[in-house]
């Protein structure tokens, strides 16, 4: 159903069989002959600079004529890609994103059914497709050729066969629908003529300007929102810090997403305002896109999160302990707090986009405040206790090594904090190694691509001449994708595995159940704010224990999000664990007493 | 050659330093100003991630730099580079600059690297952006000098001595002048390699002759490319010793003169100490009238009072018929030994000492006074301490002599440094000690009734 957004216009000449080289980007054996009689694979649609003409003559005479020859054709080649539409970038950004989530493991239907909708939807919604007179072709209508559009409008299944792998694959050239088609080959001469001014799209310059109430338009980032919404109907084991941390990673395509665009597919001008992204995505911003889109989709209520789901805290808060090398004993009482404060409910997890206050929980946030107020209950992080339970570990595991170690909240710090520690130094080096130009430079106008072609030779000369200075040691290659950044193994002295350590000691038995030993507990947030900043609170990093600190830094830096915003998680938390107290606690100072029972 | 090549070295690193200091906008670094000057710059809008990797860089290369990591460096330059790409324009002009700064230091230093990565990278950085070429061209040559590479500086000077684009900024200007006297500087340098082979050569050799005017010739284009810079304002010490020589070799006194002149009197021209020394030593190789030789000094006195030429100066004073040139000769002699790099000059103090006597004796007490007024409340434990007449007497006896005779002439018998001095039962110089006391006695300002 899905299918490679554009195709070549010109129907595919016979394969070439004199030119037997791999290619530089695919590896494949398989070349076709431009009209240009450049040689283009035919399963990536990289064109070589190799000619025919060069390789069959290779007459020195005739070389500088084929030269000039070449230049020119060249030359009118670039002026004149492909006719396409801002949609359909981010159409084939999407397709490239799916397919990437697909190697990643996710199933098939997100591709062919939930996402196609969800984009289908929205083509709709914006009135660019699937409707009476959409948006991008209301001004051309007039020179519109009849006959190869007459059913644009009213045909439905516009992405029908966006599933088709590529062209190559599927050996006919044209199919006389989808977004593939050359909309209006009348209009063309005068449309490109006056586009290529401000853009490689047709209707870049028009998109960029148009601000029609109510609409949503589409951006790079919001095509992660739209990943994400499809992730979350399908219940894939993947949450928006994983699908964020893929990104960076770079198993999804995302910065310079464009680059990867058939090369007729020309971008410049308009496009790259459009196209080009020089930020990282940030949790907050993608979650609030998501819900802004799944609201202007109207989307109803999505599949219920229920607790066999991965994103239940349960779940959720197990894997974060796993990741975070805490004892497994631990989810017993992240599962009693879960089921206290109600966060576990199918109806507050689930995301409904047409409830009144459209809200959906940021599930692996949430899970980690989970851990965050049970740290808090069991040690509580007033950089005292957690010490001082400590010592009678230490001293009780020394003395008892046959037995099950006890958790030692200072070797766990000392562990912990080393890896976090090199994992961020690793994480800024890249951050500040990170190339973030593509291969392809985008140019303001014709005018300035040869500048913009020249400047990034320069840059990949200069490149080529200090990486041979750059030290010999391997770099760390590309991580594989994972959902655990950490891999704690037993039997590693300095990555100590804490996962099998009991809680005896912390936890004391009362009648039959167990309480913890501490029975004090602190509130992270006294006041809320109740402005309409809509910041739940802030968090002043100095007021804090250094404990909480440096758990609060942990999880943000796992999760890749602000401190800040765990913090707010957290107080949440406190907020609906503490109901009944909150209201006096308030008045009363800073600490409060309080038994707890379990 | 060694000296020489320091120097340029020299002019070069310090060039970098202002330039470093120049990208830190102060000498110090703030890291959070840094950040808040960043956002006032963008109007407040948010940074893109691009411009944090870039900074973010910037800072790793020039940390690396500082302790000396290579290989680590060139991996974030590397990275840098892309700057190249940046779409904030005014960034992106910056950078050439920024990155030929930085990544000809990495070249310079790097294990792997050689001439060859080095000449390419400057190649390169030189057609980067017009602003740019002479500069790069002109350390290019400067980084060949270094390494002994004569001829490919030279090249490399000519070329750059040949580039023209468009209006030239005055700026570019400086620069052009700069290149040709460099350039001059070479051909001064195998001249006196000449005239070096030319002294061993007997003047009847046949070899002798052709010699001569190889010489010659150098020394005329030398000339010309001199010629310019040293018109220009500025400091050109090593360009203008080195063509008064070429100049005085060839007999042209007038022409010497009058470039050392003007170095030296032009007031467009900073203020410059050496400018008065060269057209000093050369006024007196040529033997030129006292009163002259005075004036140039003045100068130089009024800069650098504690110039060692200031010895001389009072010499010439001393010789002097006019009343007020002896007092100016007192006065520089107080004026040297106010330096303490000039404390254990013992010439300066003989100088005084016998000065003092001398003036006294011409009834000139209030010159004295004048002088020791400023001076009584500093000059007792600057230089007439207890610590200093045992320092002294243990270091140099004779110093402490002359010392001891002025401290006991302008503070009295009763001061310190003259009574442990007299205390020292000293058989060879007993004599020379009761002579100072008698000349103290006879001299000393202080009122012997007090």
């Amino acid at each position: 159903m899905w299918k490679e957004p554009l195709k070549r216009r010109e129907p595919c000449e016979p394969r070439q069989k004199e030119f037997k080289e791999r290619c530089t980007q695919c590896a494949a054996v398989s070349w076709g002959l431009t009209d240009e009689g450049k040689y283009y694979c035919t399963s990536c649609h990289n064109v070589t600079e190799r000619s025919k003409e060069v390789i069959n003559t290779g007459a020195i005479p005739n070389t500088k004529i084929q030269a000039i020859n070449r230049g020119l054709k060249r030359k009118r080649k670039l002026e004149r890609g492909w006719d396409w539409y801002v949609c359909e970038g981010f159409q084939h950004i999407l397709y490239q994103q799916v397919e990437a989530l697909k190697t990643l493991g996710v199933g098939p239907e997100l591709k062919n059914e939930v996402l196609h909708n969800f984009w289908k939807r929205y083509l709709q919604k914006s009135k660019q497709a699937y409707c009476k007179n959409p948006v991008c072709r209301r001004k051309v209508t007039v020179l519109e050729d009849n006959q190869s559009h007459s059913d644009w409008d009213s045909e439905p299944e516009l992405l029908r066969d966006f599933s088709c792998p590529s062209f190559a694959e599927s050996g006919t050239e044209s199919q006389p629908d989808g977004l593939a088609q050359k909309p209006f080959p009348i209009s063309k001469a005068s449309q490109s003529e006056t586009a290529s001014i401000c853009s490689g799209s047709l209707d870049g310059v028009e998109y960029s300007l148009r601000k029609e109430k109510g609409i949503v338009k589409m951006t790079v980032p919001r095509t992660l929102a739209f990943c994400y919404l499809s992730l979350l109907w399908q219940r894939e084991t993947v949450t928006l810090s994983d699908l964020l941390r893929f990104v960076e990673e770079g198993h999804i395509p995302y910065i310079n997403a464009f680059q990867h665009f058939p090369e007729e597919m020309k971008l410049y001008g308009r496009d790259k305002g459009i196209f080009a992204i020089e930020s990282w995505p940030t949790y907050e911003d993608i979650y609030k896109k998501m819900i802004e889109i799944a609201k202007f989709l109207d989307l109803p209520r999505f599949p219920d999160i229920t607790e066999d789901c991965y994103l239940h805290p349960n779940i959720l808060c197990m894997k974060y302990l796993m990741e975070v090398n805490l004892p497994d004993e631990m989810n017993d009482l992240t599962c009693q707090v879960v089921k206290m404060t109600g966060v576990g409910e199918v109806d507050f997890l689930t995301f409904d986009p047409i409830a009144k206050m459209a809200k959906t929980v940021k599930y692996d946030v949430q899970a980690v405040a989970v851990i965050v107020v049970v740290l808090k209950l069991l040690f509580l992080l007033d950089d005292n206790l957690e010490w001082s339970l400590s010592n009678t570990a230490e001293k009780y595991n020394e003395n008892n090594k046959e037995d099950k170690p006890r958790f030692d909240f200072r070797k766990w710090y000392q562990v912990m904090k080393k890896s976090i520690d090199e994992k961020k130094q690793e994480w800024e080096e890249a951050r500040a190694k990170y190339l973030w130009k593509s291969e392809k430079p985008l140019y303001h106008s014709s005018i300035d691509r040869a500048v913009a072609f020249k400047r990034r030779e320069m840059v990949v000369d200069l490149q080529k001449q200090f990486s041979t200075l750059v030290d010999s040691t391997p770099t760390v290659g590309r991580k594989k994708p994972s959902s655990f950044q950490f891999n704690w193994a037993e039997g590693d002295a300095a990555r100590t595995c804490f996962h099998g350590h009991s809680l005896q000691g912390i936890l004391q038995n009362k009648g039959q159940s167990l309480t913890t030993k501490n029975s004090l507990y602190w509130l992270s947030t006294q006041k809320f704010c109740r402005s309409y900043c809509k910041h739940v609170t802030t968090y002043e990093e100095s007021n804090f224990s250094l404990s909480y600190q440096f758990i609060i830094n942990l999880f943000a830096f796992l999760l890749r999000i602000k401190t800040s915003f765990l913090h707010e998680e957290v107080s949440l938390i406190e907020k609906r664990l503490f109901k009944t107290k909150y209201s006096k606690t308030k008045k009363k100072s800073s600490r409060s007493r309080k038994g707890r029972k379990y | 050659m060694s000296d020489f090549s320091e120097e340029l070295i020299r002019s070069k690193t310090e060039d970098d330093q202002e330039e470093s200091c120049v990208l830190s906008g102060t000498g110090m670094y703030f890291p959070w100003l840094q950040k808040h000057i960043d956002t006032v710059e963008t109007g407040g809008k948010k940074e893109k991630d691009f411009a944090q990797t870039t900074s973010a860089c910037l800072n790793r290369i020039q940390e690396a730099l500082l302790k000396h990591q290579w290989p680590q460096a060139a991996g974030y330059m590397h990275s840098y580079f892309q700057i190249l790409e940046d779409s904030d324009s005014h960034k992106r002009q910056a950078a050439p600059e920024i990155i030929w700064k930085l990544g000809s230091e990495i070249l310079f230093y790097h294990p792997k690297s050689n001439m060859e990565t080095f000449n390419t990278f400057a190649d390169r950085m030189k057609n980067m952006g017009v602003m740019n070429y002479l500069k790069i061209s002109l350390q290019h040559a400067l980084y060949l000098l270094h390494h002994g590479m004569l001829e490919d500086a030279n090249r490399n000077l000519s070329r750059a001595e040949m580039w023209r684009y468009g209006e030239k900024s005055s700026s570019q200007e400086v620069l052009i002048n700069l290149i040709q006297a460099y350039k001059g500087l070479l051909q001064y340098y195998t001249w006196s390699k000449k005239k070096m082979e030319l002294s061993n050569l007997d003047e009847d050799d046949y070899a002798y002759n052709t010699a001569s005017q190889t010489m010659l010739n150098h020394s005329w284009k030398t000339s010309v490319n001199l010629g310019a810079l040293i018109q220009t304002p500025g400091v050109w010490d090593p360009f203008v010793k080195s063509y008064v020589e070429m100049l005085e070799f060839y007999g042209d006194q007038d022409g010497a003169r009058e470039v050392l002149t003007n170095y030296a009197y032009d007031e467009k021209f900073p203020s410059n100490p050496n400018a008065h020394v060269y057209l000093y030593n050369f006024l007196k190789r040529e033997k030129a009238p006292r009163e002259k030789l005075i004036s140039v000094l003045k100068i130089l006195y009024q800069i650098v009072p504690s110039h060692k030429l200031m010895l001389e100066f009072h010499r010439l004073l001393k010789k002097s018929e006019k009343k007020d040139h002896h007092k100016l000769g007192l006065e520089v002699l107080f004026g040297v030994l106010d330096f303490a790099g000039c404390t254990k000059n013992i010439t300066a103090w003989k100088y005084l000492a016998k000065y003092l006597r001398q003036t006294l004796m011409g009834n000139h007490l209030a010159w004295v006074q004048e002088e020791w007024n400023s001076r009584k409340t500093w000059w007792p434990s600057f230089h007439f301490s207890s610590f200093w007449a045992k320092s002294d007497w243990k270091e140099d006896v004779a110093l402490a002599c002359e010392k001891a005779l002025v401290a006991g002439i302008l503070l009295g018998k009763g001061c310190r440094y003259f009574r442990y001095i007299c205390k020292q039962d000293h058989q060879v110089l007993r004599k020379k000690i009761r002579r100072i006391r008698k000349s103290v006695k006879k001299h000393s300002i202080v009122n012997p009734g007090l």
